[in-house]
């Protein structure tokens, strides 16, 4: 027996972990708020998705095209409109705990929507390459595991050149790192965060597409993936965009390589425990910076 | 309509229900250096932070060329010139010494000075230039206030508002920052200066404000006040 698709299965479907939580971790490190809709909105992203593939047949990877902006719209509405407000009612107070349940509820929202017009079935995008394998010598690789990874991997580095080389991907991050002196240098941080909102959700619309050919949709979708975004942001630091993606490739090899020699919820436990031991011998997560 | 670079007419502000300034009146002139000082805790980094739209103004106006600015929220601020330098230099700490000056002209209207301004500053200093590629957070504390005063350059000043520039360095370097305040004060930028190191200020302003509980307590050329008699005792140590 051979563990390369395994590794492969595994770092493919951790690659997807990591861009879901660097969604997650982008929101947080800009503007210090833990988004609990993250999950319901990957939700949406692949209810919309799976709609218009159902309809039209496209390729679901050129969905992005059009899901890739609506959520981006979607994201930076949220902000805008949902979060602000509260942001600003709480700006005097030290521990705010409004906007927590503020995302807390719209996921609650989004997910009764989504069970009111999509049903609660379990679907699945039946694409022309969902049961294509790839065989290398003795090994067989799932098409679309194989894409995902190779398209989670190119965005996230397209994610990392933005933050990294790009006007406004240095304006993200100095307001992340103190978004008072960054409004002293004539940035609007609440158009920035704007803007991360509307990052983090065109990256749930690429992670959801990805998903599409080979993973079931339903409007509880979001909570596996919303738990396991939570673990990588923790593992691979708050705030890291690095660190989610090696954080989720983490996860998501133990996971499928475990699997090959235990049952599924001694897997999990593993999974628990090695981010336990992570937090143990470094509390600040891998690539983790001390923040304020 | 007045002729003054920057007025504070009757302002009053603080903290929530802490009221810290009361009535305060000050003018700066167009290409001069102003210092507002005072002892710790009489008002004078709230009088910055007032001035930058970071605290709410409660009552009394601030005017720009005679246009009332207090409303604006503080990005819209620094987009007007009026740029603050804040006290302990908060700088980007996981950004390099060339990011935090690229960060500096974020703003549409300075981007096109962008290269101009760089070269100048690491003219200026040189020792930003060495250091160019290092995390902020790595800097010696002399180095840190540099990079804050060139960070804010980058946005083309109208008016640089200077809080505590001399917080925390060495005599040595506190002369440093003082030569440097002249300098870019001699290249044509109004300086607002707020220091606790009094006897600096006086030397280096050519009008001064004495804050104390949040009030004016006094006023006047600094060549003046350095011989006041009330100062030298209260402030001089004379």
């Amino acid at each position: 027996m051979s563990l390369m698709p395994s590794i492969i299965n595994g770092a493919s479907m951790g690659a997807i972990y990591g861009l879901i939580a660097m969604g997650l971790t982008l929101i947080f490190g800009t503007m210090r708020v833990t988004n609990f809709a993250h999950g319901a909105m990957l939700m949406l992203a692949m209810i919309s998705a799976y709609s218009i593939w159902a309809v039209t047949g496209i390729n679901p990877y050129l969905l992005i095209i059009i899901i890739g902006p609506l959520m981006f719209v979607l994201g930076y509405c949220t902000q805008m409109f949902l979060i602000r407000p509260v942001l600003r009612a709480e700006s005097d107070k030290n521990d705010p705990i409004g906007v927590l349940l503020l995302t807390a509820g719209f996921s609650i929202v989004l997910e009764n929507l989504a069970l009111m017009i999509f049903g609660a079935d379990y679907r699945m995008a039946q694409t022309s390459f969902s049961n294509t394998v790839f065989t290398f010598g003795n090994s067989s690789l799932s098409a679309p595991r194989l894409f995902g990874l190779i398209i989670t991997l190119g965005v996230s580095a397209l994610l990392w050149v933005f933050l990294q080389r790009t006007e406004p991907g240095r304006q993200l991050r100095a307001t992340g790192q103190d978004r008072n002196t960054a409004a002293l240098m004539g940035i609007n941080s609440e158009q920035t965060f704007a803007v991360a909102f509307g990052i983090s959700c065109a990256l749930l619309a690429v992670a959801g597409l990805v998903l599409l050919p080979f993973y079931y949709v339903s409007p509880s979708v979001g909570g596996v993936f919303q738990t396991r975004a939570f673990i990588v942001v923790v593992l691979g630091g708050l705030g890291s965009v690095p660190g989610a993606l090696v954080g989720g490739i983490i996860i998501g090899l133990i996971e499928t390589i475990a699997a090959q020699f235990m049952t599924a919820s001694v897997t999990s436990v593993l999974i628990y425990l090695v981010f336990l031991i992570v937090l143990f011998v470094k509390p600040s997560g891998l690539f983790g910076t001390k923040l304020d | 309509m007045s002729n003054h670079l920057l007025e504070i007419k009757g302002v009053h502000s603080g903290y929530g229900d802490v009221k810290v300034l009361h009535d305060i009146n000050l003018y700066v002139e167009e290409g001069e250096i102003l210092s507002v000082v005072g002892a710790n805790g009489a008002g004078k980094t709230t009088l910055m932070r007032t001035i930058s739209g970071q605290l709410p103004v409660t009552a009394g106006e601030i005017l720009l060329h005679g246009t009332p600015v207090q409303h604006l929220p503080a990005h819209k601020i620094a987009a007007e010139g009026i740029i603050q330098v804040p006290e302990g230099r908060r700088l980007f700490p996981y950004m390099t010494v060339h990011e935090n000056l690229l960060i500096g002209s974020t703003m549409k209207h300075v981007r096109a000075d962008r290269q101009k301004n760089l070269e100048y500053i690491y003219n200026l200093l040189p020792r930003l230039k060495e250091r160019e590629t290092q995390m902020a957070n790595t800097l010696s504390g002399g180095e840190q206030q540099m990079l804050a005063i060139g960070r804010a350059l980058m946005e083309n000043p109208k008016i640089l508002m200077l809080d505590e520039p001399s917080l925390g360095l060495s005599p040595l370097l506190v002369g440093t920052v003082f030569d440097l305040i002249k300098t870019i004060s001699a290249a044509g930028t109004t300086v607002l200066l707020v220091e606790q190191n009094v006897k600096q200020a006086l030397k280096i302003s050519q009008r001064t404000y004495v804050l104390e509980n949040g009030v004016v307590a006094m006023e006047g050329p600094s060549s003046e006040l350095i011989d006041d008699p009330y100062v030298k005792k209260a402030f001089l140590g004379l």
